[in-house]
């Protein structure tokens, strides 16, 4: 397998290699698998594409917690349909990674170890119905705003897995919007139940988006190499000034007495975010972390013999095993 | 003709059912892709009860504002999801039972061109839902020694539960004794291959008051709506 070669360990020395891939990058051809890669252009994506999958499976949990007490037989079938989607959005994430020579089990492990992250946003609790609609309506509107532009990031598995990935979101985005509605025309006790929610969503929404571009630790790289394709103010602002005007439509207000149109700017002026809340969170030590870990350790445990009988039954009967994968 | 609301309810309760209780493995799965293929079998199920409900009333009523005595499902379907071999066991007999009732269904089984249009729909869904639960059971079967115990008992002890899946159901015009020859042959062809004897001992409870489609029920059943009914009934009048 050429992909998993170090990129000193090729023929015709790294400089050809390296003006080939500069030069792909440059003309935003895509990188695929079997091209030569910087290391550390591997590395960045592996660590990337990585820390997305473990969001993607982290994030079903606070989701999941509503799966049984949906108020509706309609909105139970949206919400498990929303957190399959999820599953499976691991899935071709995981596989992407797989390209890059990385394999799931390692993967998993790091996630385990607290050696990878998974989106921070995942570490806050679902305390009411209304979540599951601030979740879709904000924290999916947020994650689409990151990945629309992934769909066109130079590493070729990433940028399609993310095209599938992004319509998916952007119905999950909807279901939240929509859900969100109900409840705001709805009765009294429903619609401060929305309003709740959307007051303890918004700020962390906001930070989704990772530090203030001053402070990030690997955004120029990632733009240069095209993984990334803008700043995180440029998505923090341009997720702003779509939600504004979705509140309005919402009846719903966004926690912040600074939020207000500027002409000059042509966008949405907002408070300051309270980064200490972000790298608390970040470090740890947010209302989650350890009940989101914990649970997806506990699953993983729990589910080893289950993973054993069937690479065992594979090796004895030369099928697939329970992964999808040839047993060895 | 339409088909007698008891029958439509019996059915659309078993459904419902199974698929909260699959509902119930959302992140807590062996492995990922088995994340996927729960919630796809719990996602088809639902589907099937919000159809049945639907025929008999207002899905939500139905489903939200009924007491537990008035539930009629099965109580092979109520039981709580154990390990992953007691979700595997239980599939294993309830969409084996489930395919060959809606394969009746489809091609006679009721005058209810409604109820037979929605089983001829449900019975490729189910049968994937089968074909699941049978490899899983090879593998959990002819697996790990650890595997295998674990398989023998969720077999053994959903076996007391298997019996009441034959019990006719009125208004449905089904060979029910035929149903479970042929139930209880592919049940045997399955766990031979896995290497699995066929369970021994009662198929059902002795009690008179009966079980699940007499509206009697398990223990844990009483939790399990009280976890799905109550943020609905919290709002009394809402639309969601």
């Amino acid at each position: 397998m050429t992909t998993l070669l170090p990129e000193t360990d090729r023929g015709g020395g790294p400089g050809a290699h390296e003006e080939a891939f500069d030069a792909a990058i440059a003309a935003d051809e895509r990188i695929e698998p079997r091209d030569w890669m910087p290391d550390a252009y591997r590395a960045t994506l592996v660590r990337q594409i990585a820390q997305h999958a473990h969001s993607e499976i982290i994030g079903m949990q606070p989701e999941a917690n509503w799966i049984t007490r949906a108020p509706s037989l309609r909105r139970k079938a949206i919400l498990m349909a929303k957190v399959q989607d999820e599953a499976g959005h691991g899935l071709y994430l995981y596989s992407a990674a797989e390209t890059l020579g990385a394999s799931r089990d390692e993967l998993l492990d790091k996630l385990h170890s607290g050696r990878q992250k998974y989106s921070s946003i995942f570490n806050y609790p679902t305390l009411t119905w209304a979540d599951v609609g601030a979740i879709g309506w904000l924290v999916d509107g947020a994650a689409i705003t990151n990945q629309v532009p992934l769909c066109r990031c130079s590493y070729g598995p990433y940028a399609r897995a993310m095209v599938r990935v992004c319509k998916e979101e952007s119905f999950h985005q909807r279901q939240g919007y929509e859900l969100l509605l109900a409840l705001s025309r709805g009765t009294e006790a429903q619609h401060a139940m929305a309003q709740d929610a959307v007051d303890r969503w918004w700020w962390p929404s906001l930070m989704m988006f990772g530090p203030p571009d001053d402070a990030s630790k690997h955004s120029a790289q990632s733009m240069a190499w095209k993984i990334k394709r803008h700043s995180n103010d440029e998505l923090r602002q341009r997720f702003v000034d779509i939600c504004v005007p979705q509140a309005e439509s919402l009846g719903l207000t966004l926690p912040d007495p600074e939020l207000r149109w500027n002409e000059e700017r042509g966008h949405y002026d907002f408070g300051p975010i309270d980064w200490s809340e972000f790298h608390e969170v970040l470090r740890g030590n947010g209302p989650c972390n350890e009940q989101r870990l914990d649970r997806r350790r506990r699953a993983h445990e729990e589910g080893a013999w289950v993973r054993e009988a069937a690479a065992a039954y594979a090796r004895k009967h030369g099928e697939q095993d329970g992964d999808g994968r040839t047993a060895a | 003709m339409s088909a007698p609301r008891t029958a439509v309810l019996a059915l659309g309760d078993d459904a419902l059912v199974l698929s909260h209780r699959l509902g119930e493995w959302a992140g807590n799965a062996p492995v990922l892709e088995e994340e996927v293929a729960l919630a796809n079998i719990a996602l088809d199920l639902l589907g099937q009860a919000r159809t049945l409900l639907s025929m008999a009333g207002d899905e939500d009523e139905l489903a939200y504002l009924r007491e537990e005595r008035a539930f009629t499902n099965v109580q092979l379907v109520e039981q709580p999801n154990g390990d992953f071999a007691h979700t595997i066991a239980r599939q294993l007999y309830f969409s084996a039972y489930q395919e060959l009732l809606y394969e009746r269904l489809a091609g006679g089984g009721t005058d209810d061109a409604e109820l037979a249009a929605l089983a001829a729909k449900a019975v490729k869904e189910v049968a994937y839902h089968r074909d699941h639960a049978e490899h899983w059971t090879l593998r959990l079967g002819d697996g790990t020694e650890a595997s295998h115990r674990r398989m023998k008992d969720a077999l053994e002890g959903l076996w007391r539960h298997t019996g009441e899946l034959f019990r006719p159901v009125e208004g449905l015009d089904v060979d029910w004794a035929g149903l479970d020859e042929e139930w209880t042959r592919r049940i045997t062809a399955v766990l031979e291959r896995a290497t699995l004897a066929v369970p021994e001992g009662p198929r059902s409870s002795p009690w008179a008051a009966g079980a699940g489609r007499q509206g009697v029920h398990t223990e844990p059943f009483g939790r399990m709506l009280a976890e799905m009914q109550h943020l609905h009934r919290s709002h009394p009048g809402a639309s969601w």
